[in-house]
This record gives C-alpha cells, structure tokens and sequence, in this order.
C-alpha cells in the first residue's frame, strides 16, 4: 500500500536500529508522548531492534486513558437519559467509570452511537429534532478543531439540540508536570506528531529550553518512530536540546492557522483533571461562555456528578512513564481487557492495553 | 506455571448483567458465553466445538450445523443474507470434510417487510444452493411485530456425509503442521461495513462471501492428509489460530507479511483503525496440514479458481498450548490474540 509500505521497511528500519546503536554511548530513556506511538512501537516491536542502552517510556497520550472518570460517570448519567442519542468515538465505550461503561448502559436500552466524526453527530441532529444529540467531545488539540467546526456549525443554524460533553486536552503542560516531577526519568520526548500538525512546533521551545531536553515531533509508522530515536539520541550524544521535526511531511513550524483559530473561537484554555494523574494547570480546552449553550455537562446538570477510580489501578503511573504495564500487578490478572480496572487496559491507545494484546508474556518466554 | 489466560481450564464468570454486542463478535467474551453458560447448560462437552458435530448413525458419520444470519445491511456489495445463510451452512459443513446433502431454513419476519425483499432472498438462496449441489429440504415461518426483528433473520441448518477415513479436527493439529488460507483475506468485513458506516472507497471492496466445499473436497480429492479446517468468519484469521491453537494444546507462528490482504481491504482498515487478521470472511478457509504436503495443498487450491490466492501464513509449533505468536515484516514478533469485544474505530 503506497505511503504506509515504505514506512515499513525491514531493510530501512534495520539500518536505522544500526544507526541508533553506532550513535549512542550511555543510557537514555526517550518518553513518547502518544499512544498511538506505543501502539505502533509494541505492534511493530520496535524496541526489540533498539540497544540495550535506550529504553523507551511510554506517554500520557491518550485521549481516552486520561479522561477522568467523573466524566465518564456524567456521560453515562447523560446516555441512559430518556431522548438522548449519546454519540462517541468507537474507543470510549469500553472505558470503565465508576461501575460501568457506555456499553453496558447501551445494552439496558440507551441509544449510543458510533460515530467517526463530530459532524456526524451534528447531521443526527439536523435529522432527528425530536431527540438530545450528544457528541463525546474527547481528545487532544488534534480532535479539537473538529470539535470546534461542529459547534460553531451548531450555532450558525441554530440547532438547540446539539451539545458535547468536553474532555479535550493540551500536550505541553502535561510534558511540563512530567519535566517538573521529582520522579523525572525522561531524557528525551517524542512529541505526537498528529497533535503538532494542528498546533506547531513553536510551543514545545519554552519546554525544550527551560529543562534542557530534546524534542523530537515524531510520526507514527515503524521508520517514523525508529528516526524520530536516532534524532533525539544524536541530541543528547551531542549535549543539544533543540525542538526539531521528523515528521515535516505533514508537521509545519506555524501548524495549521485556521484549525488554530477555530479552536480559539470556541474552546478557552482550562485546567483539568487527568484521570489517574490529577489536576495539571492549563491543560484543558472548555467551550466558551459564548457557547455555553451547547455544554452537555450544564445542560443535563451533571457537572457535579464525580467518580471513583479503582483503588488497584495504576494506570496513573503508567500514564508518567513511572511503571511499565507489565509491572503492575493487577496486569493480566484482576485487569484484562474484558474486565478493566482502568481505562489504559481497553482503550485502542493505552499501554497496558497494547502490552496485553501484543506483549503479554516476557520475551524469553516466547516459543 | 502462572495463570495464563489462554489456558486457564475453567470459564470466567460471566461479568456483565446482560448480553452485549461483543458476545456474538467472536472474540473472548463470545466464548466465555458458550463455555461458561451454554456447554454448562446443556451437558455439552467443550472438547467436541467444531464448526460442524460428527454423529454416528447406521454405519454412516453425518455432520451435522446450524447457524443464524442476521447481517445488516442484507444486501452488500458480493452478496446478499439470502447467499450467506446458504453458504455459511456448507461451509462449516465443509469444515468438518463433508459432503453436503441437505439443508433446512427457518424465517423469522418482521411485519412490513417486502414480498419483493423476500422473494429476491429466497431465490438468492435457490442460486446459492443450486451452485453448492445441496437441497434446502424442509423450513419454518414466523412473523413478528414490527419493530421486534431487523426485516428478516434466516437460520439454516445442514447435514453432510463424512467420507470414510476422513478425520478433520483441532485435536488433530500438531507441531510442524503448515497452516495456509485460501485466499486474501476480510473483504466480506469491510464490504459489509462499507455500506453500513456509508465509507466510499475509490475500488469498492467485494465481499468473498461463497462456498468453500469444492476447495475442501479438492484438498481431500488429492489424497492430503488434512488435519483440520475452519472458515474464518467472525473475528477473523486471528480467532482461528488462537481456537485452534488452544483446542490442540500446541503454540502457533504466523507470518505477518505472508498474509495476503487486498489493496483496498488494508487501506479501508487503515484509515478505520482495524485490523485485517481480526476481519471476517466468508468465502475462504484455513487448512491445517502436515508440512511436508503444504506445496502440494497450496498448488491444489490455486488451480480453482476461488483458491487462486492461497498461501501459506504459519506453522505449528511446540511452544507453550494456546499462544499464537506473528513475525512482524521488521522480523521482531508478537502475540496475536483473541479479540476483545468488537473491533471498534479508534479516535485520531
């Protein structure tokens, strides 16, 4: 298949793993940020090509693990309301609140809806006036201009049975409570390169600069990632910390202007919890008061609503690169996909979800 | 050894309060339901799950299946629910070696629902049958209240002549067997989820939905020792090699790259965050055979047609009973497993 084969190369990923162990001396750990660049690393074993000296840590990013559960818990309040139609990315309705998942209450009659798109949501609304159409607003800054263009759609036609239940978050002060951590470990990001293509590379700088660290934005195929390493472990070979950009066939320095301005014309910079790492300043995008109309969360009334996490999951220090899935030790046992203790098992971006699925058992177990 | 839950001998409880989607995709939660309510249930023997039962009688061995269709949309590009109810049956037939002789169907339909549709279904079913050279012999109607059924659901089962000293089963499947798939594979996943999501794609991708008796038949013509068949339907490739791999006790490696996927097919997973091996089909078997034949096998089934893009995906090995391992193209591997609840779209 053009543009995903050539990413994939055996030949070419060899020679980048050869590169990366002529370039490094000592031992780095190198965090990338997405999950969907775990998901690719572990699918792909990624790491079994790389020396023993580099150690990868996987990121908080994903979109689906660090919603909180109290907001879970409100969408489910949301859903099993009579009229509702709830409307969700695929991966959302397996994460567990509280009690349940959106599954669950779906199967008890709620109309939950698959959706690939906010504006598919928004075209159930044009269609079905009768009912409350409610879009999972949940995401990075990649999801948000989606998310926006949906809800300044909304308001240009005047549909008032349209609304999002926001969970949206931002990369780089999650990156800062990382760097700022007594407990840091990363000497190098692999910044998500999705999340770069609408936002930039001009706010990783500050990060970059003010705790020394290489910040690579990187792609998500097999050649992406393994460049993305050689190009960070030059960096710290080399003692520099600069921002530089692997994945510059889609990513440029300014982002894209008009997803940012849609962005800004709806949503508001906000803090936010992080669901089993805790509340980070300015982490979040809340819908302005201008568009307070379509907030689900005041809508329904369910802002107040909280949740209660697990007191066995650690997905929290999963998220931080602090434990490995595979060391926690609910992993595989009182925690698998089917009966998740924390929303890193079941989403399709989670760590303990990908080491579960491809790198279940110790690699010298293997046959 | 640790608890593996691959191996473990006793079901999981079912968790969840009510049925969800996910029990009947296939994957982990639909053989929790099976091994942990329906065999306890009714004093099955969970040993015996094959796709078709093998029932002694008068001398003769007769296999034995049903299966219901409910397929949404019913009609979709390659096929029709008319089509897969008669296939589905022959197939898994087929799966046990057998010679299908006669089918029966049931109707349930909902009230409001087109002669015109049903009658386009049932003579789809008559084409389909005629093709496969098996009689759809007795039947049943019900009609429910509209808005109690999806249109039509159509349940048929089948009866088949097993030949003599012909003995197709996963507790036959053994270290250095081959394992190979006849043909490319999840088209009749994606060309059913084409029309269902409203996805365009530039070549529409056409579901393989058809009979696989004759490629069995040939198989068995040619005098190879078939060890065991199963059609990958629901879950795919994967959940094939992760039943077989734990009914046999033996550990099975796949190749990543060897798995023949259409263009369209893996571009359509791509851009919807699937996995091709986890997509179903409807049109292709997997064979397990002793190493030694796989050549043989393969050159067989690429001279019919249906078979023409048969390769051989893996071998069985003697690693730990139930783990099914794939070599990645960048030559490092990992565990293939049993889904987990449906295949669902991911975010960005």
């Amino acid at each position: 298949m053009r543009f995903v084969d050539e990413f994939r190369d055996g030949m070419a990923a060899r020679s980048l793993a050869g590169a990366i162990r002529r370039t490094v001396t000592r031992p780095w750990a190198l965090m990338e940020v997405c999950g969907g660049q775990t998901h690719a690393i572990v699918r792909f074993g990624l790491d079994e090509l790389l020396p023993p000296e580099i150690s990868l840590i996987h990121g908080p990013g994903c979109p689906v693990c660090v919603t909180p559960v109290a907001l879970i818990d409100q969408a489910l309040a949301i859903a099993a309301r009579p009229g509702v139609i709830f409307c969700s990315f695929g991966d959302m309705l397996r994460v567990p609140g509280s009690a349940e998942d959106l599954l669950s209450v779906k199967s008890r009659g709620a109309d939950v809806r698959v959706v690939y798109s906010p504006l598919d949501a928004l075209a159930l609304a044009r269609q079905r006036p009768d009912r409350e159409v409610v879009f999972f607003a949940v995401g990075f800054e990649t999801t948000a201009p989606a998310n926006a263009l949906a809800v300044a759609q909304a308001e240009r036609e005047g549909l008032r049975n349209f609304s999002i239940l926001v969970s949206h978050v931002r990369v780089p002060p999650a990156l800062e409570a990382i760097l700022a951590s007594p407990r840091r470990r990363v000497d190098a990001f692999l910044a998500a390169g999705h999340v770069c293509a609408v936002m930039g590379t001009q706010e990783y700088l500050p990060l970059a600069a003010k705790h020394h660290v290489p910040i690579v934005v990187t792609g998500f195929e097999p050649l992406d990632l393994l460049q993305g390493i050689l190009m960070a472990v030059r960096q710290l070979e080399e003692g520099r910390a600069e921002v530089e950009n692997q994945y510059a066939r889609l990513v440029k320095a300014g982002g894209n202007r008009p997803a940012q301005a849609l962005i800004t014309r709806v949503f508001q910079v906000e803090d936010r919890d992080w669901r089993g790492i805790g509340a980070i300043p300015s982490s979040g995008f809340g819908l302005r008061e201008a568009y307070a109309g379509f907030d689900a969360g005041r809508r329904f009334g369910v802002r107040e609503i909280g949740g209660r996490e697990s007191p066995d999951c650690q997905s929290g220090l999963v998220l931080q690169g602090l434990l490995k899935p595979r060391e926690c030790p609910a992993f595989g046992t009182t925690c698998t996909p089917d009966q998740p203790l924390g929303a890193t098992m079941v989403s399709s971006e989670g760590a303990c979800a990908a080491y579960y699925r491809y790198r279940r058992f110790e690699p010298a177990e293997a046959p | 050894m640790s608890a593996d839950p691959l191996t473990l001998a006793c079901p999981r409880p079912l968790r969840h309060g009510t049925v969800q989607m996910a029990h009947g995709g296939g994957g982990r939660l639909m053989k929790d339901l099976i091994e942990g309510l329906f065999l306890p249930a009714l004093g099955a023997d969970p040993a015996n799950q094959h796709d078709s039962a093998v029932i002694e009688a008068g001398g003769a061995r007769l296999a034995f299946t049903t299966d219901g269709f409910v397929v949404h949309p019913r009609v979709f590009p390659g096929g029709d629910l008319g089509e897969l109810a008669v296939y589905g049956t022959v197939n898994d037939l087929a799966m046990a070696g057998a010679a299908p002789l006669a089918l029966s169907t049931a109707f349930i339909l909902e009230e409001g629902l087109p002669f015109e549709e049903l009658a386009a279904l049932v003579a789809s079913m008559k084409s389909a049958a005629d093709r496969c050279g098996v009689r759809l012999v007795t039947g049943d109607t019900k009609v429910v209240d509209r808005g109690k059924a999806d249109g039509v659901f159509i349940t048929t089962a089948g009866i088949g002549l097993v030949p003599a000293g012909v003995e197709i089963h996963p507790r036959r499947v053994r270290p250095g067997d081959a394992v190979i798939v006849s043909g490319d594979l999840g088209r009749h996943g994606i060309a059913v989820m084409s029309v269902r999501e409203g996805l365009a794609f530039e070549s529409p991708v056409i579901s393989d939905c058809g009979p696989v008796h004759h490629l069995a038949a040939a198989l068995l013509d040619a005098g190879l020792d078939i060890h065991c068949l199963r059609d990958p339907t629901r879950g795919g490739l994967a959940s094939v090699l992760n039943e077989i791999a734990t009914a046999a006790g033996v550990a099975i490696e796949a190749e990543e790259a060897a798995v023949p996927v259409d263009e369209a097919v893996a571009a359509a997973c791509e851009i919807l965050g699937l996995d091709p091996l986890y997509v179903a089909c409807e049109g292709r078997l997997v064979a397990f055979l002793p190493e030694v034949q796989a050549e043989r096998a393969l050159a067989v089934l690429r001279a019919i047609p249906e078979g023409a893009g048969a390769a051989r995906i893996g071998r069985v090995t003697k690693g730990p009973a139930g783990r099914v391992t794939l070599r990645t193209p960048l030559g490092t591997s990992r565990l293939l497993d049993l889904l987990s609840g449906e295949q669902l779209p991911r975010i960005c």
